[in-house]
């Protein structure tokens, strides 16, 4: 059977919504442990004692931490399912380039966009924009990034889909008219209940993202 | 087989990612051409391969492209199944090895740290190299309860590569610096597992001329004191 499945999480973590996408779309059940950021837990710290950080996928009793390991580990596991990652190792590296990529640019640079001030933040929001024209480019025609089926790198990106709204605000620009092939890709994956399930309300991440302001000292 | 499975690798003599492939596709026996890219002169060949990052390695299996080093040790693994293999079967097994692989990936971010002019600053990355270190240390006591591998009754596998490669050359830092990173009595368990990895042929054979190393590190630590933006782009090479 699946076994004792446990996601430690918080509501609006683009990074948590990539495993409860992946977890719904392999029909895995599991239990949902919420951490009440920016206060950490203590049994966050003892599965996560290195990094500190959610989510953290706990199965029979042992943690995976890191999204795109834990997205890979719920792949191999539940394997018959909805694979994620395409069987073809070509392909495969592809899509763990792109996954990378998202990780190294949208989350970097989205983070500055509500962080920073000034020329900083415009930087940020240029850069930014940049990024997901690139992705525009590397999907193509295709209407997911794994091709004809929702996959890897679809899962990992579309989480930010829900941060827009606070990149938006904080950063006042308009992002879905420079990008309007990545929100219509966007939209094609919100249509999976998967992924409308596991996104969070966009204001309700606007809403954490000025808890964290407040935290960090950001104005 | 023959030109069914063409492998050429891009590379440069100084990079610790490039030294990485290289040693996988060692240890799995695959036979491949080496190109040696000029960083301040990149090639159309690399260009092309590497538009985006336009950085080395890059592998090129039958004209197809592979960049970054950790996505290229997953293809080499994924691509070659006869022999030994570089990540393990088990699925949770495999993800506690490749959080392991990321975390050696991520101290070279504090390592380039050091290349600073500002004392302070130095100390403060020292620190944060030497607490990392620490954490891997437990880490890897954890995964090798009986002690450090035994690497010459073994193929390499992907931690050692990583091991061997990252921290390996650690040494030459230190030298460039005059800064101690790795401690014998604080870290055992690492120095002694990447003393015994750099004893092995296939490791002598890939690594770089040392000599030469440091003097290119010992002019890195000079153009950060004269020019920052230059610097950078060295620095990029290493970290």
């Amino acid at each position: 059977m699946d076994g004792e499945v446990i996601l430690l999480d918080a509501y609006a973590s683009m990074f948590g919504m990539r495993l409860r996408i992946a977890l719904a779309e392999k029909g895995v059940k599991y239990e949902y442990r919420e951490e009440n950021l920016p206060k950490k837990s203590p049994f966050l710290f003892q599965m996560n004692p290195i990094h500190k950080k959610v989510p953290v996928l706990i199965h029979n009793g042992k943690p995976i931490c890191e999204s795109l390991i834990a997205l890979q580990y719920i792949d191999e596991v539940w394997h018959d399912k909805n694979p994620l990652l395409p069987s073809d190792p070509y392909k495969r590296a592809q899509a763990r380039l792109w996954a990378d990529f998202v990780d190294q640019k949208v989350h970097i640079l989205g983070r500055k966009i509500w962080s920073a001030k000034g020329e900083e933040q415009e930087a940020a929001k240029k850069e930014f924009i940049e990024a997901l024209k690139v992705l525009e480019g590397e999907l193509g025609e295709k209407p997911y990034f794994g091709g004809e089926e929702f996959g890897y790198v679809d899962v990992a990106l579309i989480p930010f889909y829900s941060w827009f709204h606070a990149y938006e605000t904080c950063g006042n620009f308009k992002i879905g008219t420079q990008c309007p092939k990545f929100v219509a890709w966007a939209k094609r994956c919100m249509q999976r209940e998967s992924v409308s399930k596991s996104l969070a309300d966009p204001e309700k991440v606007y809403d954490f993202v000025l808890i964290l302001k407040k935290h960090f000292g950001v104005e | 087989m023959g030109e069914e499975n063409k492998v050429i690798v891009l590379g440069n003599w100084s990079s610790p990612f490039v030294k990485r492939v290289e040693l996988a596709l060692k240890t799995k026996g695959i036979r491949f051409e080496y190109v040696e890219e000029d960083l301040s002169n990149k090639s159309a060949l690399l260009l092309k391969y590497n538009p985006v990052h336009k950085k080395v390695p890059v592998l090129v299996h039958n004209g197809k492209p592979v960049c970054e080093s950790l996505v290229i040790l997953e293809y080499i693994d994924e691509t070659w199944q006869n022999g030994p293999h570089l990540l393990p079967k088990d699925p949770y097994e495999r993800a506690r090895v490749r959080f392991w692989v990321a975390y050696i990936h991520q101290l070279l971010d504090s390592m380039a740290k050091l290349y600073t002019p500002d004392k302070e600053a130095q100390e403060k990355a020292l620190k944060e190299v030497h607490e990392k270190l620490r954490v891997l240390e437990d880490g890897m006591k954890e995964n090798f309860p009986g002690g450090s591998p035994d690497v010459r009754a073994k193929k390499l596998e992907i931690l050692d590569i990583m091991m061997i490669a990252t921290v390996g050359s650690f040494k030459t830092h230190e030298e460039a610096l005059g800064v101690q990173i790795l401690h014998p009595e604080r870290n055992p368990l690492t120095f002694s597992w990447v003393q015994a990895l750099n004893e092995l042929p296939v490791v002598k054979e890939s690594n770089p001329p040392y000599e030469k190393l440091i003097a290119l590190l010992q002019s890195l630590k000079e153009i950060l004191l004269g020019n920052k933006k230059l610097g950078k782009m060295y620095t990029a090479r290493f970290f």
